[in-house]
C-alpha cells in the first residue's frame, strides 16, 4: 500500500477523540485555526498523478481530491485527502481522524453530525458551503456504501 | 462641497453591526452594495401604503404603485439618460443580457460573429455562446494585456463585416479594470455592429450617458447600486426593441389576444410579462434618487483616494501580489498572498471582521488567462473610509502569520 496510506497519522496515531480533546482547550478563534492548519500539514501529499478527475470532490471552493484503498484482509478502508488550501487540509484531516482506517460499517455508523457539533465546527467554519466538507462526507459514506 | 463618509455611513445601518466580536469592515461591495435608510424605507412604505398590482387602473391604491413604480421607471431613464420607453424592468444584470442575446440574438446567422471580452462576467460569456450554439454564429474574445487592459489594436483585428454584436463590460468585477467603452462603441459601429454594454460594476462608481456612449443596449443591477436584490434594468435603443420579438409571454406584455393570435403591448411593457417586481423598482428608484442627492464627483474622487491609499500599502506589504494595474482602475483590489490560497485568506480575513470576496468571481476564463485560481479581492465603495483599509491590512498582517 503506498506511503500516503500507510503513513497518514489520522485514524491511527490522531484519532477523533483525541482532536475533541485538543481543541476543547482553544478557546479563541486563532489558536483554534492554528490547530486546524498545523493538522492539515500533518496530512500526507497525494501524488500529483492520483489528483484526477474521478478523485475530485466537487462542491469546494478549493481543490480536494480524495483517493481511498479498502483492505479486505483487515477489512478496512484507508482514506487520502489532499487540496491546495490549508483549512479545507486541517478539515479534512479532522474528517480522516475520524472515517480513516475503519471498517466500511463502522463509517457508514460514524455519527458525523455529533463529531461536528463537538467540534463546533458549525459555529466557527460553516461545513457546508464552499470547503466541501459535507460533499468529502458523503463521497467516503458513497464509497464505503459500495463495500458492506 | 466637503463630504462627510461618517454621516453617509450613518445612513446604511447594517454597517453598524459587529460580527464576530469585532465591527464590521465591508469590503465586497463588489457582489452588493449595502442599502441606505431610504432605500429601506422606499421599500417599507410601499408595502405598507399602496402595495397593489400595476397598470390595472381600477382602484386607489392600484394607481399610486403605478405612480412610484413608473417614477422609479423615470428616475433609471434620467440616471443613464435615456427615454422611459427605452428602460425595461428586469431581474437584474444576467437577465437583461440574456433578454438581448435571446431576443436580438434571434436574428444571429451562421458566420455571423459575436466579439465579447476576456474579463466578462460568467452572465456576459454564458448567453452569448448559447446564442451562438442556437445561430452557428461564432464567438470572438477580445484578449488581455499584462496589467489586466484589453488589447485595443487586437479588438480592432477582429471586427470585421460580420462581427454582428459586440457585447463588453464597461467595468470589470474581478480587476476593477475600466474598458474606453467609447472607443470601442465608435470601431463597433464602423463596422455595423450593435453593442451591448454590462453595466453591473460601473454604475455605483461613475455617471453613466447611454446618448454619450452610443451603446445599443446597456445592462445593470439594482443591487449593486444601493438598491434591492431581484431587480435590474435592461436599456434598449427604441428603434431595436420594436424589431425585437418578445422574451417572456404573458399578461401585460400583449395589446390583444386570442386563441389565432396575440399582438404586443407598446414598449417598454412588451417586454415586460406579468406582475413585476414592483418593490424592487421602488427600491431602486429611490436607491438611485438618493445616489443623485449626493455629490458625486466628491464621491468618485473619495473611492479614487481610498484605491491610492490601499495600493500604496499593498506595494509595501510583503508577499502581496496587486492583480490588475490597468490604470484609471474603479476602487477595486485584487490580489493574491505569496503561497496562501486565496479561500485561506478570506476566511481568516472573515474571522478578523473584514468581508471580502474571494476565488473566481464568476470569470473562469480571466482567472485561466492569468494562469491563477482565483484571487482575493477587496471592493471599495462610497462609506468605506481609510480605517477600513488600516484594519483590511492590520488583518492581513496577521493572516500572514497562520501561512
Amino acid at each position: 500500500m503506498e506511503s500516503f496510506y500507510t503513513d497518514s497519522p489520522f485514524g491511527s496515531s490522531i484519532t477523533a477523540e483525541e482532536v475533541l480533546d485538543s481543541i476543547g482547550f482553544l478557546d479563541d478563534w486563532e489558536e483554534r485555526y492554528r490547530y486546524i492548519i498545523d493538522l492539515g500539514k500533518s496530512l500526507p501529499a497525494l501524488p500529483d498523478a492520483l489528483k484526477t478527475e474521478d478523485r475530485f470532490v466537487r462542491g469546494c471552493q478549493s481543490q480536494v481530491w480524495l483517493a481511498e484503498h479498502f483492505d479486505p484482509a483487515e477489512n478496512k478502508l484507508y482514506l487520502a485527502v489532499d487540496s491546495d488550501a490549508l483549512i479545507v487540509r486541517g478539515l479534512a484531516a479532522m474528517v480522516l481522524a475520524a472515517l480513516n482506517r475503519k471498517s466500511p460499517q463502522d463509517i457508514l455508523d460514524y455519527d458525523m453530525e455529533t463529531y461536528f457539533s463537538k467540534l463546533d465546527l458549525l459555529k466557527h467554519l460553516s461545513p457546508t458551503r464552499g470547503n466541501g466538507v459535507q460533499a468529502m462526507v458523503e463521497r467516503i459514506r458513497s464509497e464505503a456504501g459500495k463495500l458492506v | 462641497m466637503s463630504l462627510d463618509i461618517a454621516a453617509l455611513r450613518g445612513q446604511f445601518p447594517i454597517l453598524s453591526q459587529s460580527v464576530r466580536g469585532k465591527p464590521l469592515v465591508y469590503l465586497d461591495n463588489g457582489a452588493t452594495t449595502q442599502k441606505p435608510e431610504a432605500v429601506i424605507q422606499a421599500i417599507d412604505a410601499y408595502y405598507r401604503e399602496c402595495n397593489s398590482n400595476v397598470h390595472r387602473g381600477a382602484h386607489y391604491l392600484s394607481d399610486e404603485a403605478t405612480a412610484r413604480f413608473e417614477n422609479a421607471r423615470q428616475s433609471v431613464a434620467d440616471f443613464i439618460n435615456a427615454s422611459r420607453e427605452e428602460i425595461i424592468w428586469t431581474r437584474g444584470t444576467t437577465e437583461s443580457i440574456n433578454l438581448v442575446a435571446s431576443c436580438y440574438g434571434a436574428s444571429l446567422k451562421a458566420g455571423d460573429e459575436v466579439v465579447i471580452s476576456t474579463l466578462e462576467h460568467h452572465s456576459n460569456i454564458v448567453p452569448w455562446q448559447m446564442a451562438c450554439e442556437r445561430s452557428g454564429a461564432i464567438l470572438k474574445v477580445i484578449p488581455l494585456q499584462a496589467d489586466g487592459s484589453l488589447d485595443l489594436a487586437a479588438y480592432r483585428a477582429l471586427l470585421n463585416e460580420r462581427t454582428r454584436i459586440v457585447a463588453v463590460t464597461q467595468v470589470s468585477n474581478a480587476l476593477g479594470t475600466v474598458n474606453p467603452v467609447t472607443e470601442m462603441i465608435r470601431d463597433a459601429k464602423a463596422v455595423g455592429a450593435v453593442t451591448l454594454l454590462d453595466g453591473a460594476q460601473a454604475v455605483s462608481h461613475f455617471g453613466v450617458d447611454v446618448r454619450a456612449l452610443d451603446c445599443d443596449f446597456y445592462a445593470f443591477s439594482g443591487h449593486k447600486l444601493f438598491g434591492p436584490t431581484g431587480i435590474g434594468v435592461l436599456y434598449g435603443r427604441k428603434a431595436l426593441l420594436e424589431a425585437m420579438p418578445p422574451w417572456l409571454g404573458g399578461g401585460e406584455m400583449i395589446e390583444t389576444v386570442s386563441f389565432e393570435r396575440s399582438t404586443w403591448n407598446r414598449l417598454p411593457y412588451k417586454f415586460e410579462a406579468g406582475t413585476p417586481n414592483i418593490a424592487g423598482a421602488v427600491g431602486l428608484g429611490a436607491a438611485i434618487d438618493w445616489l443623485q442627492a449626493q455629490d458625486r464627483t466628491a464621491l468618485a474622487a473619495h473611492e479614487a483616494a481610498l484605491l491610492r491609499d490601499a495600493t500604496t500599502r499593498a506595494e509595501a506589504f510583503a508577499g502581496m501580489r496587486l492583480i490588475g494595474t490597468a490604470p484609471g482602475k474603479v476602487a477595486v483590489m485584487s490580489f493574491l498572498l505569496d503561497g496562501a490560497h486565496p479561500h485561506d485568506v478570506g476566511q481568516l480575513l472573515d474571522q478578523q471582521g473584514v468581508a471580502v470576496r474571494t476565488g473566481h468571481h464568476c470569470t473562469m476564463p480571466l482567472m485561466d488567462c492569468l494562469g491563477i485560481p482565483g484571487t482575493v479581492r477587496a471592493s471599495f465603495s462610497i462609506y468605506n473610509d481609510s480605517s477600513d483599509i488600516e484594519r483590511l491590512f492590520t488583518a492581513l498582517e496577521k493572516v500572514k502569520s497562520f501561512l
